[in-house]
């Protein structure tokens, strides 16, 4: 027999796992490259990182989910992150060692790790060139 | 264990089970594992998802993917594309509108668009089988929160009266009305019953099955809460036999709520305490009434009584008794939950709510629908059902069942609550909603419910049992093309004295289908009876098929595919039909590349 605080307690843990099927859109989406060329560079321990650290932190209201080739597979393994109301953010050359800092500033404290950033990737690639 | 990522949901009603969905989640469980997947992504078997016309239905969430009419073959390909790469099968997505336009979330579609989802909240939305998925949406919370707080039972009814619910089984009473006559009544020795009437029998009516089948735990929940309200210490649900994927859910969940201790004794530690048992019932239309349902219940042959004494003083095993529908008791935490001015604020003046209907018939979208009350027949038909197929004009739309009547097209802006239908000479009825296309003769459809009534009437009652068997023999007059003018008036003076003086609902209603057709249709009726004519080519006796010597090239075709050999001719020469021979059954008309054969 159940009491009172264990059913509230399962309600907590239900509402949580249930999440993935909210459709509301005020959720965060985290979506991983999965074409060929991000499997191919290592998308899914990264895709498995995320996931684990989700659940070891407790997170709600976080989705994660797969897309197909986001055009520039020398990146790859890509990560976007989608935030209601804000622009998206493109991680690239991901490994599962970036997730828990990615996880940790911004799915949880919102702010952008730029270093790991699309933007940052380009510019050292520029600055490469140029000498 | 690491978070899972993605849910697929396969459709478990009985529709989608027919068509093999429960293969379609074992392949995907089989492929998940194959391929590494299964710690990561979840199957979860659902209730109806209420597109039954679709079906199977799979969805994956997180992008809410609606895929239709899947195949086990379709899986490996749904696992490696979407699952695993990330896109979506746009070939398995549902098309609509006339460009063909791939729908990818479900609630994008017009089907879904006009809905409000109450008493199916959970159906299709959670695994009927899980006690946790229904606490995870908010499932015993509305009692755990009357039991922690000792809400007074009385505060409980008040809420349910002011909501304005009506009872979802056809008759339309208040609901909070019954529950406070079961209250009030004594009972010398403190036994009193809640009882569920799932007995769905109407033809095309499947609503209460979806929702036993889809959200099992919300009627227990429901029924415990009246219980508590009205004093009852014992539960029964009336199902039908032939619901097996319904019983086997309740019967899951049954075991479920005791385990938790949410039913039985001492429930969630407040001192009390109620139980539920089923009981199966053997399919006769009757135990739908309520006093022939409790009369079943106890083991007798299922025949009903005069009331009163109603239930509500005198009921099952002479006890007070309070019995609701399926789709009353689904309304309820919803009710307690949100609080009863918002579901007052849902519907019409009269009919508060949201009535769910089993659409059938000649409509695109066969399935389940939820709408507010008041939303008018049009939206139904046209917006959610997505009108005839094959661009047929919609003749009219029959509710109710057998114990209701048929609202025509002219009438098709008629918003749907228990009065407007009522006035109209139908009736809301339990909620099937069968549609009519030019191609149905009413008079026929008349025949068929009135048919169905001989056949279900318990034989108690002379009026019943005679009458309705009377009046089937002259609307067979009438549609063989013997009947008289005189038929009619006496088909109508009948229906009379069996709406005033047969026991039970049953009797009492049979003739609506007759008289509502006689009504609105009363020129096909004449056409039958004075031109021997059906104007609709439904009735054999009446139809002749002829060949236009004019049209006809002599092909041969129609005499090839004569199963009676009625048709004659030489090659390149106008055949003819033998009416003495001819069958009807419309094999040379379907067959012919000229539109040269007639029917009429």
């Amino acid at each position: 027999m159940k009491s009172l605080e264990e059913l509230k307690a399962i309600r907590e843990r239900m509402k949580n796992q249930m999440d993935v099927r909210d459709q509301s859109g005020d959720n965060i989406r985290v979506v991983v490259g999965m074409a060929t060329c991000g499997i191919a560079a290592g998308a899914k321990p990264v895709m498995a990182a995320i996931l684990d650290e989700i659940e070891r932190r407790n997170l709600h209201n976080i989705t994660v989910a797969q897309t197909g080739c986001i055009g520039v597979c020398r990146l790859e393994p890509i990560v976007e992150v989608y935030v209601p109301g804000e622009e998206k953010v493109t991680y690239v050359k991901m490994d599962p060692d970036k997730v828990p800092t990615i996880v940790g500033e911004h799915l949880v404290n919102h702010q952008v790790v730029t270093r790991y950033t699309i933007g940052e990737a380009l510019a050292a690639e520029q600055g490469g060139d140029s000498k | 264990m690491s978070r899972v990522r993605a849910h697929i949901m396969v459709c478990g009603g009985t529709g989608c089970t027919s068509s093999h969905s429960p293969q379609i989640a074992e392949a995907f469980e089989q492929q998940l594992k194959a391929n590494g997947l299964d710690e990561e992504i979840k199957v979860v078997r659902t209730g109806c998802f209420g597109l039954c016309a679709i079906g199977p239905i799979v969805m994956v969430f997180p992008e809410g993917a609606c895929y239709s009419r899947v195949t086990p073959e379709d899986v490996p390909e749904i696992v490696q594309e979407h699952l695993i790469k990330g896109r979506i099968v746009t070939r398995l997505l549902h098309m609509e509108g006339d460009e063909g336009e791939a729908v990818t979330s479900l609630n994008d579609t017009q089907f879904y668009k006009h809905q409000m989802r109450i008493a199916l909240r959970n159906c299709g939305v959670i695994n009927p089988e899980s006690i946790d998925e229904y606490i995870g949406t908010d499932g015993y919370m509305a009692l755990s929160n009357i039991l922690e707080n000792k809400i007074d039972p009385q505060e409980i009814i008040d809420n349910i009266k002011n909501s304005g619910l009506r009872g979802r089984g056809g008759a339309g009473f208040s609901t909070g009305m019954k529950w406070q006559f079961t209250k009030d009544a004594v009972s010398p020795d403190g036994v009193k019953y809640v009882a569920c009437n799932a007995d769905e029998g109407d033809p095309g009516a499947f609503m209460d099955r979806s929702i036993l089948e889809g959200d099992p735990f919300s009627i227990l929940e429901a029924m415990t809460i009246a219980a508590y309200a009205v004093g009852g210490t014992q539960g029964y649900i009336y199902v039908r036999a032939e619901y097996p994927i319904a019983v086997a859910r309740l019967e899951t969940a049954i075991a479920a709520a005791r385990e938790y201790g949410l039913l039985g004794e001492n429930i969630l530690g407040s001192g009390f305490s109620f139980d539920i048992e089923l009981r199966l019932g053997a399919g006769a239309f009757v135990c739908g009434e309520e006093t022939a349902l409790l009369t079943s219940i106890e083991g007798n042959r299922g025949e009903p009584r005069p009331r009163p004494p109603f239930p509500a003083n005198k009921g099952l095993f002479g006890k007070p008794t309070l019995l609701n529908n399926v789709e009353t008791y689904a309304n309820i935490t919803w009710i307690l939950n949100n609080g009863w001015e918002k579901f007052a604020a849902i519907g019409t003046e009269k009919s508060k709510g949201t009535k769910v209907f089993a659409l059938g018939g000649k409509i695109v979208n066969t399935g389940l629908v939820e709408i507010p009350m008041g939303t008018t027949l049009r939206t139904i038909v046209e917006d959610i059902g997505g009108g005839c197929p094959n661009g047929k004009k919609f003749k009219a739309a029959q509710t109710g069942g057998p114990s209701g009547g048929c609202i025509p097209a002219s009438l098709i802006d008629t918003p749907i609550d228990y009065d407007s239908l009522t006035a109209i000479g139908s009736m809301m009825g339990s909620g099937g909603l069968i549609v009519m296309d030019e191609d149905n003769c009413m008079v026929d459809i008349a025949k068929f419910f009135l048919e169905f009534c001989v056949d279900e009437s318990c034989g108690k009652c002379v009026p019943c049992r005679i009458g309705t068997k009377r009046l089937y023999d002259l609307l067979c007059k009438i549609t063989d093309g013997k009947g008289t003018l005189e038929d009619i008036d006496t088909i109508e003076e009948l229906c009379y004295h069996l709406k005033e003086s047969a026991l039970c609902a049953l009797g009492q209603s049979a003739p609506n289908p007759v008289l509502s057709t006689l009504q609105y249709f009363r020129d096909e009726y004449i056409a039958h009876v004075v031109e021997k004519r059906c104007p609709a080519g439904v009735c054999k006796n009446l139809v002749q098929y002829k060949i236009d010597p004019n049209k006809c090239k002599g092909c041969t075709l129609c005499a090839k595919n004569c199963p009676v050999d009625a048709i004659t001719g030489a090659i390149r020469a106008p055949h003819s039909i033998d009416p003495s021979k001819c069958i009807k059954c419309g094999v040379c008309m379907s067959n012919c590349k000229f539109d040269a054969i007639t029917k009429g």
